[in-house]
């Protein structure tokens, strides 16, 4: 039977849990640790345990978000602590169910250190822990408990006026109260309306939101139901790039299954309010993240920009009203229905609710997902989470926003993550790439790949991105070819302004904030270049 | 193929989106899949059955960077360009792979048995640098290990030539 009230939910997470044995190995399958070897070790496990007739059941996962430890492999028994065990390929899978399952010794050597740091997980409750493809699991989890509360309880003005007390902002990179955004699309008239979920994830070096479809999909989905409540869209897309097959797979999968419980389609949980997805896939164009080209895309079209206003909370998708919500966004807002407003706006800072997901890559000692609560500072995350750059090297800066963000040297380190602060430092939140770089890492190098990241991806349709970011590029590449002049610095902040007043969307915009904030705090770097 | 199993094809791809607004992309995507490209042909039956303009879908594959005109090698390897792996030394693996088996990115061997392209993260940006050929991926790849790889797909002849 299907579940049309919270207690029916409860009952069921109560089944679910009950059923559940104590003794398990899990084994972390998202596109990461299948990349390490994830698959086999999970086969070997298998394979050895019916062998040897054990009865132990091996569960699936996604990722836990200690990448540079793939394959993980948790074991938990009756009577004993549950231990991670890292880089875990399938000649260890031996070992490890003759100490440790058999033997009932931890083999500590293999065991992933456990720290104590700042980490909190809110967005990544499940990943790692869950079955994603298993919506039993995340009903387990007291998943769909917050759609239950929304629908039954709660008007769609109640359920906005709860996000905007909850302070959430916007985490594919402006920082847009949803609340508020939620509130201008409900307040838009028209006889259709929708509401897209943004899983382009553009910013080539960082994969939050991959971790999250893959991990959990169900928390996003039902962030997106939620919103189709409030803002009373009458269907929703997810729309995800091309280049994420797995995530791709686990969202479809999930909507299946959620249509089968009625937590989708015609008269969700038994209320008279109906709501479907449809997924439709991005196909490599960066700049279809912004959210008017990626309307233009869904659209079937090429995808390119137009000039806001009119906003797509007013005129959007197929010209009607359509809210645009990130990924991690969403999975924040099932989080905030299920355990209330207060207790997220209790988490990190008064402008600044929650936490934020990052992304530490590079040269960086632990590389993975990491959540903080927001403002945390840089230096808790580079160097207590992420261990530092690693084998002996300095850290120098690190870079956040992507393409449309900057570089935050050493010495600023202290400052605690806030859309505010990282903007005084020249950078952005963006959407949670953090790139460590070290000692070894030429500033100039870096501004020219990000700025030539953006030349390829201009869909050129204004002049000021296309031909202004083209200069720009020639100037950088001649100042790393040695043939720089000091007017070159000039020209290159000239064009910057241009750029950042006369482009038509924020791609343009943006594009030349790695080169502006690398010679606001390395330009010494670049007159080496053009002095030697 | 001939014109009777073409319209056939195109048929069954095409139906399950007839009549969804915004289709195109996606229909796209299914013949990408089934053929590993786009070709002409399939193209002017799609704008056929959908009834819009062949000058449309053109439009559209030309923008987006998925879509493929020519039919790649028979392997595609993939290297991740993201910042990830452009700063854990991606930009080697390029070179190496060229002096491997002659091609850059964006071009095919001429035996067909390889297409390189460049790709902008593969979101295993914790191992990079990564590569893929076909659907496997390989992460922390160093260029001594490019060789090794790619003989694993060659045929023998080739696989002599590249180890
Ligand atoms: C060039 C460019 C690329 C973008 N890429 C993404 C992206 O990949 N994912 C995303 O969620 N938002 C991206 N955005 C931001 C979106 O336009 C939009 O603000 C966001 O999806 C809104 O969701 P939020 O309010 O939940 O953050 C991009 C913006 C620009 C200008
Ligand atoms: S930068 Fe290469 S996988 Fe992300």
């Amino acid at each position: 039977m299907k579940p049309t009230s919270i207690q029916d939910l409860a009952t069921m997470q109560d089944e679910i849990v009950k059923s559940g044995k104590n003794t398990w190995i899990k084994v972390g399958l998202s596109t990461c640790g299948i990349a390490a070897g994830a698959q086999e070790t999970y086969f070997e496990l298998r394979q050895q345990l019916r062998k040897a007739q054990i009865q132990v059941e091996v569960k699936r996962c996604g990722c836990a978000g200690k990448c540079a430890f793939e394959p993980l492999v948790e074991v938990a028994m009756e009577g004993m602590p549950t231990v991670t065990y890292k880089n875990v390929s399938k000649d260890m899978v031996s070992a490890i169910i003759e100490k440790h399952i058999t033997g009932k010794q931890v083999i500590k050597e293999w065991a992933v250190p456990q720290v104590k740091d700042k980490q909190l997980r809110v967005v990544l409750r499940n990943c790692g822990v869950i079955d994603p493809d298993n919506i039993r699991d995340y009903i387990a989890a007291g998943g769909y408990q917050a759609l239950a509360k929304v629908l039954l309880e709660s008007s769609p003005e109640q359920v906005i006026a709860d996000l905007k007390k909850s302070g959430l902002r916007g985490r594919g990179g402006a920082g847009f109260p949803t609340g508020l955004k939620w509130d201008i699309t409900s307040k838009s008239q028209a006889d259709e309306k929708y509401i897209v979920c943004n899983a382009d994830e553009g910013d080539p070096g960082a994969y939050m939101d991959r971790g999250v479809l893959e991990g959990d999909p169900h928390a996003v989905l039902e962030g997106l139901v939620i919103g189709g409540y409030a803002t009373g869209a009458t269907k929703g897309f997810f729309y995800i790039r091309a280049e994420y097959p797995l995530a791709i797979e686990r969202a479809e999968k999930a909507i299946k299954q959620a249509r089968a419980q009625g937590f989708l389609g015609q008269n969700i949980l038994g209320t008279d309010f109906s709501f479907d997805l449809e997924i439709r896939l991005g196909a490599g164009a960066f700049v279809c993240g912004e959210e008017t080209a990626l309307i233009a895309s869904i659209e079937g079209k090429r995808g390119y920009p137009h000039p806001r206003p009119p906003y797509p909370s007013v005129k959007g998708v197929f010209d009607k009203p359509t809210c645009i919500n990130n990924v991690e966004t969403l999975a924040n807002v099932s989080a905030i229905f299920a355990k209330g407003p207060e207790w997220f706006a209790s988490i990190g800072l008064e402008k600044s609710t929650g936490t934020k997901v990052f992304a530490v890559t590079g040269k960086v000692a632990n590389s993975g997902l990491v959540e903080v609560p927001m403002g945390t500072t840089i230096r808790e995350i580079v160097y207590d989470i992420g261990g530092g750059a690693g084998g002996g090297k300095k850290v120098k800066a690190i870079q956040t926003g992507g393409p449309s963000g900057g570089v935050i040297p050493e010495e600023y380190f202290d400052t605690p993550v806030t859309y505010e602060e990282l903007q005084k430092l020249g950078s952005i939140m963006g959407s949670g790439g953090m790139i460590v770089m070290d000692e070894d890492d030429s500033m100039v190098d870096i501004a020219k790949f990000y700025l030539g990241f953006c030349v390829d991806e201009s869909c050129g349709k204004c002049a000021p991105c296309r031909i202004g970011g083209t200069q720009m590029l020639h100037l950088l590449e001649k100042i790393a070819d040695g043939k720089g002049e000091l007017a070159d610095l000039g020209s290159l902040r000239k064009i910057s302004r241009a750029m950042q007043k006369a482009s038509l969307c924020g791609l343009g915009q943006t594009a030349s904030n790695p080169v502006l904030s690398t010679l606001r705090y390395f330009e010494n770097e670049y007159k080496d270049l053009i002095k030697a | 193929m001939d014109q009777e199993q073409l319209r056939k094809e195109v048929d069954e791809i095409v139906k399950p989106w007839e009549g969804k607004e915004g289709n195109l992309i996606m229909v796209l995507h299914q013949i990408q899949n089934r053929y590993s490209y786009v070709p002409r042909d399939i193209s002017f039956e799609v704008a056929k059955r959908l009834n819009v303009p062949l000058a449309r879908i053109y439009e559209v594959i030309t923008f987006y960077n998925y879509f493929k005109l020519e039919a790649p090698g028979k392997n595609i390897v993939s290297v991740c360009l993201g910042t990830a792996c452009y700063l854990k030394g991606a930009p080697k693996l390029i070179d190496e792979i060229e002096k491997q088996i002659g091609v850059k990115p964006g071009e095919t061997t001429p035996d067909g048995q390889f297409h390189v392209q460049a790709v902008r993260c593969l979101g295993c940006c914790g191992l990079a640098p990564v590569i893929t050929v076909g659907q496997k991926v390989y992460s922390a790849v160093k260029p001594e290990q490019v060789a090794g790889i790619l003989a694993e797909y060659s045929e023998p002849a080739t696989a002599a030539a590249a180890s």
